[in-house]
C-alpha cells in the first residue's frame, strides 16, 4: 500500500538525506528529481507516479515510475531513450506522459530543454581551450620562495653587474667612449704588483729615480707601456735572454736617449732583480752600450724573419 | 655494541690512550675511567625519547658549537692582526664552502672547446636572429583574465624590450595568436600570465617554431617602487647574461638573447641583467656610468711604495656606478617545449619535476 501523505509527512518532517538547506532555499539531491527542489509535489519518493529525464553520456532517458510497480523496486523506474532532435523528444514525452498530471509533464518538459542547452553549451566548451587549473603543494611553494630568497643573497647582483662592466671596459669591448685610459690604468696595476714583489733591494736604482722623478713621471707612463709590455713578454719568452726586450724598448725613440738610458737602468736593474742576478753600476752602463749595440743586430735579424 | 664503538672512536679521535698502537685490545683497557665520562658527552640527542631532555641536551650542543666557532673567529682575526703588525704575510684566507662551491657535478655543462655545441648553436633556432640576419620582434601580451599589475607591467616590459608591441588577449587561442604572429613576421611572443590578479609566469615562444619556455614569476617590483630609481632611455640595452652553465642553460641564455636587438648602443648605458643563481633568474635593468674614485691605500704594503720623500701615491680605481630603472623580478625555469606552444602533443625537451628538488647541491641551469 502506498501512503504518499504518509512518506512525505515522515520525510519532511523528521528527517531526508537527499534534503539540502542552504541560504538560497531547500534543494532536493535524489538524482530522480524533476526541478531539485524539496517539494510535496517534486519528492520522487513521495510521489507514486513520477517521471525524470536523466542524462547518460549525452543521451538523454525518460525515466517513468507508476504505482503498479511500487511493490517492486528492482523494477520500478521505466527507461525510455530519447531521440537527439528537440522537437521529437517533445513529441515522445507527450505521447507517453499523455494522461498524467499537468505540473509534471510541464516540469519534464522544462528539464528537456535546459538540458539541451547544457549540452549544446558543453560541446562548444569541449572544442575552445581552457586553461587547466595546476596546483602546487604548500610545502613546495614555501620551499621554493625560501631557496630563491638564499639564492639572491648569494648572488650579489650589483657587484656581479659591476664586475662584469668593468670588465668589458678592460677588455675594450666600449672603444674609445670613454676617453678612459685603459692602458694607463693597466700600467699602474703592473707597477704595483711588480713593486710588490721586489724586494728592498730596489733601493739602488730607486735612488736613480728620484732626481728626475717630477720630470719623467709622464713619460715614465709611456715608457712604463714597454715595461709592462715587456715584463709579458718576459712571461711568455722561453729561450730568448733579453735581447728582444731591449730591441722593444729601445724602438720608441733614440732621441730621448739620456732619459731613456736612464730609465732604462731602473727597469733593467728591476728585470735583473726578479731575475734573481746581483746588480752594480758599472755593469750595468756596460750593459747599456751592449744594448744599442744589439739593438741594430735585433734590427737587422727582425727585417731578416 | 654500539657504545663500544663510540668509545673506540672518542679514543681514537683524541688519541687517548696515549700509546699510538693500534691494538683495539689496549685501547679498550686503557682508560677505564675515561670512558663514562666520555660517554657522557657523546649522547647523541636523537638516542633521547624524553622530549624535553633531548632538546635541552641539543640546545646545549648548539651553544657549545657556536661558542666555539666563535673563538676560532677570534683566533684567526687575532692572528690576521698579529701578522699584519709584524709585517709579515697573514695566512692565506680560507674559502668558505658555498653551495655553488659544491654543486654536484653536472655533464652537460658547456666546455669553452666544445665543437659540439658550436654546430648546434648555428643550426639553432635562434642563429637567424643572433647572427644579426633578423631584426628581433616581440609580440606582448596576457592571459585571459585581469591583474591588478598586469597593465603597469607591461607598459614596463615594453620599455625594457626594444621593438616590442603589445596586443589585448580577447579570447584568441595561444595556437592561433601564434600563427597570427608567424603570419606577421614576429620572432617572438612573450605571453605574462596572470594567477590570483598578480603576474605570476612568463610564457616565451620563439617563432617561427621556435622552443617555447615557460618561466615562473616571482617578487616583482615594479619601477615605481623602487627607490631612486632611474628613467630608460630607448638606446638599446646591452646584455648581461651571467652563470648560464650547462647546455639547457645555454639554450635558455640563447632565448633570452634573441629577444634583445644584437647591437647595443653604448653610449645609452643602459644595461639589461639576467643573472642565473642556482636555478633562479634574476632579472635587473640599470643605466651606468663609470667614475674613477681615488683611494689613498694605507696598509702596510704601501710602505714599499711610498717614495723616499715620504708621500702616498693615491691609486685611481674604476668603478661603476649603478642607477636601478625598470623592474625587477626573478624568473625560475618551468618547461622547455621544442615547438610552439602545445601543451598535448608537444615535445617536451626539459621538465621540472619535484623529484629534482631533492638535493640542494643540484641545479640545472
Amino acid at each position: 500500500m502506498q501512503h504518499d501523505e504518509v512518506i512525505w509527512q515522515v520525510i519532511r518532517h523528521n528527517h531526508c538525506s537527499y534534503m539540502a538547506k542552504i541560504t538560497a532555499g531547500i534543494f532536493c539531491r535524489n538524482e530522480y528529481n524533476v526541478t531539485g527542489i524539496c517539494n510535496r509535489s517534486s519528492c520522487p519518493l513521495a510521489n507514486s507516479r513520477y517521471a525524470t529525464i536523466c542524462d547518460h553520456d549525452g543521451v538523454f532517458y525518460l525515466y517513468m515510475k507508476s504505482i503498479e510497480r511500487a511493490h517492486m523496486p528492482n523494477k520500478l523506474w521505466e527507461r525510455l531513450k530519447l531521440p537527439k532532435n528537440y522537437e521529437k523528444a517533445l513529441e515522445i514525452i507527450d505521447k507517453h506522459l499523455m494522461y498524467w498530471p499537468k505540473f509534471l509533464v510541464h516540469k519534464t518538459k522544462q528539464r528537456l530543454t535546459k538540458m539541451t542547452q547544457m549540452r549544446i553549451r558543453m560541446r562548444k566548451l569541449a572544442l575552445k581551450t581552457r586553461e587547466k587549473i595546476m596546483t602546487t603543494p604548500r610545502k613546495e611553494k614555501k620551499r621554493e620562495a625560501r631557496r630563491e630568497e638564499k639564492a639572491e643573497k648569494a648572488a650579489v647582483l650589483e657587484k656581479s653587474i659591476e664586475k662584469e662592466l668593468l670588465e668589458r671596459l678592460r677588455k675594450g669591448v666600449y672603444g674609445d667612449i670613454y676617453n678612459y685610459p685603459v692602458k694607463e690604468y693597466e700600467k699602474v696595476l703592473e707597477m704595483d704588483s711588480l713593486q710588490a714583489a721586489n724586494e728592498d733591494e730596489e733601493e739602488e736604482p730607486e735612488i736613480e729615480y728620484v732626481e728626475g722623478y717630477d720630470e719623467l713621471e709622464e713619460e715614465l707612463e709611456d715608457d712604463i707601456e714597454d715595461f709592462g709590455g715587456l715584463a709579458i713578454n718576459r712571461v711568455h719568452a722561453t729561450s730568448d735572454n733579453g735581447e728582444d726586450e731591449d730591441g722593444d724598448e729601445d724602438e720608441d725613440g733614440d732621441a730621448e736617449a739620456d732619459r731613456k738610458r736612464g730609465r732604462k737602468e731602473s727597469s733593467l736593474a728591476l728585470r735583473n732583480v726578479e731575475k734573481g742576478d746581483a746588480v752594480s753600476k758599472p755593469k750595468k752602463r756596460a750593459k747599456v752600450l751592449v744594448e744599442v749595440e744589439r739593438e741594430n743586430a735585433d734590427e737587422r735579424q727582425a727585417a731578416v724573419h | 655494541m654500539g657504545w663500544k664503538r663510540k668509545s673506540d672512536d672518542a679514543e681514537g679521535e683524541d688519541g687517548f690512550g696515549g700509546d699510538g698502537d693500534g691494538h683495539k685490545r689496549r685501547r679498550k683497557a686503557a682508560a677505564p675511567a675515561a670512558p663514562e665520562t666520555k660517554e657522557k658527552r657523546e649522547i647523541l640527542p636523537s638516542t633521547i625519547k624524553n622530549k624535553e631532555r633531548r632538546s635541552a641536551v641539543h640546545a646545549k650542543l648548539k651553544q657549545q658549537k657556536k661558542l666555539e666557532k666563535r673563538k676560532k673567529l677570534k683566533e684567526r682575526d687575532a692572528a690576521e692582526k698579529r701578522a699584519l703588525e709584524l709585517g709579515e704575510e697573514p695566512a692565506p684566507k680560507k674559502i668558505p664552502r658555498t653551495i655553488e662551491n659544491t654543486r654536484e657535478l653536472d655533464e652537460t655543462v658547456c666546455r669553452p672547446d666544445d665543437e659540439e655545441l658550436f654546430a648546434g648553436n648555428d643550426c639553432d633556432e635562434f642563429s637567424s636572429i643572433l647572427k644579426r640576419e633578423r631584426a628581433p620582434k616581440i609580440l606582448l601580451t596576457t592571459c585571459r583574465f585581469n591583474s591588478t599589475r598586469g597593465p603597469a607591467f607591461i607598459s614596463e616590459l615594453l620599455e625594457v624590450i626594444p621593438n616590442s608591441q603589445y596586443f589585448r588577449r580577447g579570447t584568441y587561442d595561444l595556437k592561433k595568436i601564434v600563427e597570427y604572429a608567424n603570419h606577421k613576421e614576429f620572432t617572438s611572443v612573450v605571453v605574462v600570465h596572470t594567477n590570483r590578479r598578480e603576474p605570476d609566469a612568463l610564457l616565451i615562444i620563439g617563432l617561427p617554431d621556435g622552443p617555447t619556455a615557460h618561466f615562473k614569476l616571482s617578487k616583482l617590483v615594479l619601477r615605481k617602487d623602487i627607490k631612486n630609481h632611474g628613467n630608460p632611455t630607448s638606446h638599446e640595452p646591452e646584455l648581461v647574461l651571467t652563470n648560464f652553465t650547462t647546455r639547457l642553460g645555454h639554450r635558455v641564455g640563447r632565448l633570452i638573447q634573441s629577444l634583445f636587438p644584437q647591437e647595443p648602443n653604448f653610449r645609452g648605458r643602459r644595461v639589461v641583467t639576467f643573472h642565473n643563481q642556482r636555478d633562479f633568474i634574476f632579472f635587473r635593468h640599470h643605466r651606468y656610468i663609470f667614475d674613477s674614485k681615488e683611494s689613498k691605500r694605507t696598509d702596510s704594503k704601501d710602505k714599499k711604495m711610498k717614495n723616499d720623500e715620504g708621500e702616498k701615491v693615491p691609486q685611481e680605481k674604476v668603478i661603476a656606478r649603478l642607477q636601478e630603472c625598470g623592474p625587477r623580478f626573478t624568473l625560475k625555469l618551468v618547461s622547455l617545449q621544442h615547438g610552439t606552444f602545445d601543451t598535448k602533443g608537444g615535445e617536451y625537451e626539459w621538465v621540472h619535476k619535484p623529484e629534482m628538488d631533492t638535493s640542494r647541491r643540484r641545479f640545472f641551469l
